[in-house]
């Protein structure tokens, strides 16, 4: 990987930091001057029909800020632990000649242990989904 | 000063120029799903507005502007704005790392055919990927609707899921350029593209990346049959446009993504660089059309099994090997 050059940071003729700002820029006021243009333009006619949330024409009982199942907020967890796992995985990717035979069996080692978490929340019913069978 | 000035008004032209030619595609990638489509299922699909129903992405931008913009009283209103603008930003930046061609001199000046060439470009897409969960997340919860909630948490589940095997899939790439940089990724590339190499990875990229752009079999976070719409029911006029732009656009730079990473980029013979990386975007955006009249919606139990049981350990297995092959 090659080190960070900053001769020229703000230099348009090199594809630097500063033309990605410029470019976030101008993506961002392109989105805003849409929002804008349609918020002028659009006809405001509001009725109480048009402003309640849909529900396939039954009317809404109660809040929607509902409680999520925990299958989701499992998901999370496990999708933290994999990324941070994954993190690691690519610093030893950017390297793996230079680190040769020794670096391949640490990272080897480092994923079947990897592997081995996959397994135990497998095993443990971590990634079913759908009603659980009753013993 | 002056070669600055100069520099400035390149760098304006150069961008709107990879603005436009995005949402140009954008729009007409709607059109050409709508006709492939339509004719995939023996209908016409769209053939009232120009010939061949040509003009019809501009009548629908027409409509889309001046459609009522509905915020529902129960909604949240900055969120529900916000929403649909992190889905459309967040797929548009993700372009800026995209090389489409070797630099070009241009009046003794060289310009890079690269908007920006950071050497953590690949993470950069990593970022902004896991950004526009944001996006879908926000704009169900936003919405204050039970399908839109429901569509929303969907979402981010299957979105969070499938950007792990995305990203443990590039590893071997990042293996084999040595570098995260994408023009020194297609650069590697230039006699042998990685996918001779690497057609595991291949595969498992291009899965995720269908899963991540929502679309058929996995667009389980819009089911329309069971949530409406999903997580953009409650959206109407611009920003339900915008939701749209940011699929297509998505579409579109995971189409760019694949070609950098798996089929050489802009490297192919007699034609012009460019025009090689908009051939390819076009035939991976024409076949994800395609799988989307081919195939059914999953279920939801086999979307996550097939992520967490499949593709992750496949990936995980394939950086392995890699690696042993690399050092022999």
């Amino acid at each position: 990987m090659q080190p960070i050059v900053n001769a020229a940071p703000l230099s348009p003729w090199e594809p630097n930091i500063f033309s990605m700002t410029l470019y976030g820029v101008m993506v961002t006021a392109l989105i805003a001057v849409l929002l804008f243009i349609s918020s002028w333009l659009g006809q405001k006619k509001p009725s109480p029909e048009k402003l309640r949330v849909y529900e396939s024409g039954i009317i809404p009982t109660g809040t929607a800020r509902l409680r999520y199942p925990v299958p989701f907020y499992l998901v999370a967890i496990f999708f933290l632990i994999f990324d941070v796992e994954g993190a690691f995985i690519f610093s030893w990717a950017i390297a793996c000649e230079n680190l040769g035979w020794s670096g391949w069996f640490q990272i080897t080692f480092f994923i079947f242990v990897l592997v081995l978490g996959l397994v135990y929340i497998w095993v443990k019913g971590g990634l079913e989904w759908g009603p659980q069978a009753k013993s | 000063m002056v070669t600055w000035i100069a520099g400035m008004l390149m760098l304006t032209v150069k961008l709107s120029l990879v603005l436009g030619v995005l949402l140009f595609l954008a729009a007409y990638l709607v059109w050409a799903e709508r006709k492939f489509l339509g004719r995939l299922q023996v209908r016409y699909g769209p053939n009232r507005a120009g010939k061949f129903g040509l003009l019809q992405p501009i009548a629908d931008s027409i409509k889309m502007i001046t459609k009522e913009d509905i915020v529902p009283t129960a909604a949240d209103p900055v969120l529900f704005m916000l929403a649909p603008a992190v889905v459309a930003i967040t797929a548009l930046l993700m372009f800026a790392v995209v090389p489409f061609g070797p630099a070009v001199v241009l009046w003794g000046r060289e310009i890079p055919m690269v908007i920006t060439d950071i050497n953590v470009g690949l993470l950069y897409v990593f970022a902004l990927s896991s950004l526009g969960v944001y996006g879908v997340a926000l704009g169900g919860w936003a919405s204050n609707s039970k399908f839109a909630l429901l569509g929303g948490i969907r979402g981010a589940a299957q979105m969070i899921s499938y950007e792990l095997s995305l990203g443990l899939s590039l590893v071997p790439v990042v293996m084999m350029a040595r570098s995260f940089s994408l023009v020194d990724i297609v650069a590697a590339q230039a006699d042998y593209p990685f996918i001779i190499f690497q057609p595991v990875a291949f595969i498992i990229f291009f899965i995720s990346a269908v899963a991540e752009s929502k679309r058929i079999p996995f667009d389980l976070p819009e089911a329309e049959n069971e949530l409406g719409a999903g997580f953009h029911m409650e959206y109407s006029g611009m920003r339900f446009g915008l939701f749209f732009i940011g699929e297509y656009v998505h579409m579109q730079v995971f189409g760019a993504l694949l070609a950098v990473f798996f089929l050489g980029g802009w490297h192919g013979p007699l034609l012009p660089p460019v025009i090689w990386l908009l051939i390819k975007i076009i035939v991976i955006s024409l076949f994800m059309i395609w799988m989307r009249g081919t195939l059914p919606r999953l279920r939801y139990d086999q979307l996550m099994t097939f992520g967490w049981k499949v593709l992750i350990p496949a990936a995980l297995v394939n950086i392995v090997v890699t690696g042993a092959f690399i050092l022999i």
